[in-house]
């Protein structure tokens, strides 16, 4: 049964839609002026790729913000606390724990030793074609998993509350996102890219205090009533509030959530889109109070889904979130409209709002990747590979404004291919892809004077290959009611997350590369990195 | 507004050779900046990690133990949920306050030197 046609059955239906449109509207056209605003005010390499550094330390932390908080996080999470309690709020503590990795071992060395991507690091003491090509590729490959899944999750929640439920209709609106994001990245560039962040976490946040006031005022700001009323509603009793409900099963479920808990606490910290926003300040002591700034943003966001989650989980039946969305994707919405009253005005108006703010939401992240994978391939592929570092600023903004318009096509190829897959595995799957190809390479060119460039390539390529190979034969793609291919099975890899296995896998071909290496590691290269990345001299 | 100020990628700093770079990486200021780095971040990364699998364990195999309530219907799980939040705000603040008082002044002072005060 359609999601919202439980919603649809109150007579607002049609005046929620056109609230729901005119809102969405309202934030495109908002966000399309600042695009074109920022654009004009694009004019060389740092200003396309990092903004032209000059965003202060708590805008770059709204903005990291608003490039973390994907729907995934927002809908997903709730979504998971209303239908499995307890075990939803893992990934929440899993999500931001990650953050300290970032904080304490990467965010300020990248900023002081890189220039514009993830490859400017990695690449620094080493073999400067094979290393940037190899990171080039690591960073396309997580962006499009990160992308498809917020292409999927935008279909997916479009189709639901607007009702369009044919897929010509699902394909529009996929291609719809895909061309705003084009027109978001090729003309505001980073900047453009950091104020539609930046509106989004705050529209964002909003929502979600609105909601979070709402649910907890229901309850007289009494936690453990409203706990007890979501295990009694959700006829689960006790077992809701206790771990296990989705992960508890059997032997191979629980190493599933461990590897799904190493792949969320080691991913962030590998995660491109992610990782670039660190050049948007001036200074590495910047790009560490930002970090500060998305703990403590994200931190008592996530502290709020467990409202949202738990308040769905109480206010509403398991049988209408279950019906509206398998997986409880849209327990936020309807939670909103539950606490307006689901015959008044209120409830439609609560509804739009929250929906508007997660398109918000969807359109930013998209942005975000889309930028973090042209930038590299600009100025790691093209500049640095096939122009061999002979490519004039000029020409560099150009590769990254068309590479925009070729990754917009294939992820609306791909979107709307995959408008009908399980979104929350490909999140995961960026994430573990993350944390076994980039994170090792990042760590090792910046801790360890021994690194080789063949170390590097063995560790991004391993990492990736072992990654990616794990999931394509795990049950997210075949051999499960919920997969990809669920008619047939080749899933020989019984867990969903590949992480337990890819990112030690990672690491280890990053030491066995580096040992059995013949070249000798740059001494000097790593005297002035090592300086570079901790005292900031040279940086730019 | 984010634009106001020159950029300062711009302005022109003398940029040292590698012989200065390789001569302030064997000096005993460098060594000391980087050991006051490496010897808080690397421990305190190892301490937090240990802590969330930790977590993650006791959420996987002592069911029972996390499901005893303590008051009303909070329980130890989600106690030990939220301690991860805790901590993590707490470790975040920690080591902002290290970075700021330890780490900044000397490598300012290294950056300015070698930077030729430009």
């Amino acid at each position: 049964m359609n999601s919202l046609t439980t919603l649809a059955a109150t007579n607002q239906a049609s005046d929620h839609r056109t609230l729901i449109i005119s809102l969405f509207a309202a934030f495109v056209i908002a966000t399309l002026f600042i695009t074109v605003w920022a654009g004009r005010q694009t004019k060389d390499a740092a200003d396309f790729y990092a903004g032209g550094r000059q965003f202060s330390a708590f805008q770059n932390g709204l903005a990291v913000s608003g490039d973390y908080m994907s729907a995934a996080s927002f809908l997903g999470i709730a979504g998971a606390i209303a239908l499995f309690g307890y075990d939803g709020f893992l990934y929440s503590i899993g999500f931001l724990v990650a953050w300290l990795v970032a904080l304490l071992l990467v965010a300020e060395p990248l900023r002081n030793s890189g220039r514009y991507t993830m490859g400017d690091v990695l690449a620094y003491r080493m073999r400067q074609r094979p290393v940037r090509t190899a990171a080039g590729t690591s960073t396309i490959v997580v962006s499009i998993f990160y992308l498809l899944a917020q292409m999927a999750g935008a279909g997916v929640l479009v189709s639901l509350l607007l009702g369009i439920t044919s897929d010509a209709g699902k394909i529009l609106i996929v291609a719809l996102v895909g061309v705003l994001m084009i027109v978001y990245v090729s003309i505001g560039g980073m900047k453009g890219t950091t104020w539609v962040q930046m509106v989004k976490a705050v529209l964002l946040i909003s929502g979600t205090v609105l909601i979070t006031f709402l649910v907890l005022l229901k309850f007289n700001f009494n936690i453990s009533d409203l706990l007890g009323k979501a295990a009694e509603n959700s006829g689960k009793g006790a077992a809701f509030l206790e771990p296990g409900l989705q992960y508890g099963a059997t032997g191979t479920s629980k190493l599933d959530f461990i590897s799904l808990g190493i792949a969320l606490v080691l991913g962030t910290a590998g995660l491109p889109h992610i990782l670039i926003r660190f050049y948007t300040v001036p200074t590495a002591k910047a790009a560490r109070k930002s970090v500060n700034w998305a703990i403590g943003i994200i931190g008592a966001f996530y502290l709020m889904t467990l409202a949202l989650g738990f308040g769905a989980a109480a206010l509403i039946s398991q049988e209408e979130i279950i019906a509206s969305n398998p997986s409880g994707n849209t327990a936020a919405p309807l939670l909103a409209q539950h606490l307006g009253g689901t015959d008044s005005a209120w409830g439609a108006i609560l509804l739009a709002t929250i929906s508007a703010v997660a398109f918000a939401t969807i359109l930013a992240v998209v942005a975000g990747l889309t930028l973090a994978s042209s930038s590299s391939f600009a100025h790691d592929i093209y500049a640095n590979v096939i122009k061999k570092g002979q490519a004039t600023e000029k020409q560099e903004v150009r590769a990254a404004r068309l590479a925009t318009i070729g990754i917009g096509a294939v992820s609306i190829l791909l979107g709307a291919l995959a408008r009908d897959l399980n979104v929350a595995g490909l999140v995961a799957l960026a994430f573990a892809v993350a944390a076994s190809a980039n994170l090792p390479t990042i760590l090792y060119s910046l801790f360890w004077k021994r690194f080789t460039t063949q170390g590097a390539l063995w560790s991004i390529y391993g990492g990736l290959i072992v990654a990616v190979g794990l999931v394509l034969f795990s049950p997210v793609v075949s051999g499960d009611p919920k997969a990809m291919f669920p008619d047939v099975d080749f899933a020989w890899f019984p867990l969903k997350n590949p992480g337990i296995i890819s990112i030690p896998f990672g690491f280890f071909m990053g030491w066995l590369g580096t040992v059995l290496s013949k070249e000798e590691p740059d001494a000097a290269k790593y005297a002035e990195l090592e300086v570079r990345s901790l005292t900031g001299t040279g940086a730019h | 507004m984010a634009t106001d100020a020159p950029p300062p990628s711009k302005e022109q700093h003398k940029l040292p050779s590698p012989e200065e770079y390789n001569e302030v990486h064997q000096s005993a200021e460098f060594a000391e900046l980087r050991r006051s780095y490496r010897s808080f971040a690397f421990p305190l990364t190892v301490a937090f990690i240990v802590w969330y699998l930790l977590y993650v364990l006791l959420s996987n195999y002592a069911g029972g133990f996390m499901g005893t309530k303590l008051f009303g219907n909070i329980n130890v799980a989600f106690v030990l949920g939220i301690a991860q939040f805790a901590t993590t705000f707490l470790i975040a603040w920690w080591y902002a306050r290290h970075a700021s008082t330890k780490l900044d002044p000397k490598a300012e002072a290294i950056k300015t030197r070698m930077e030729g005060g430009a």
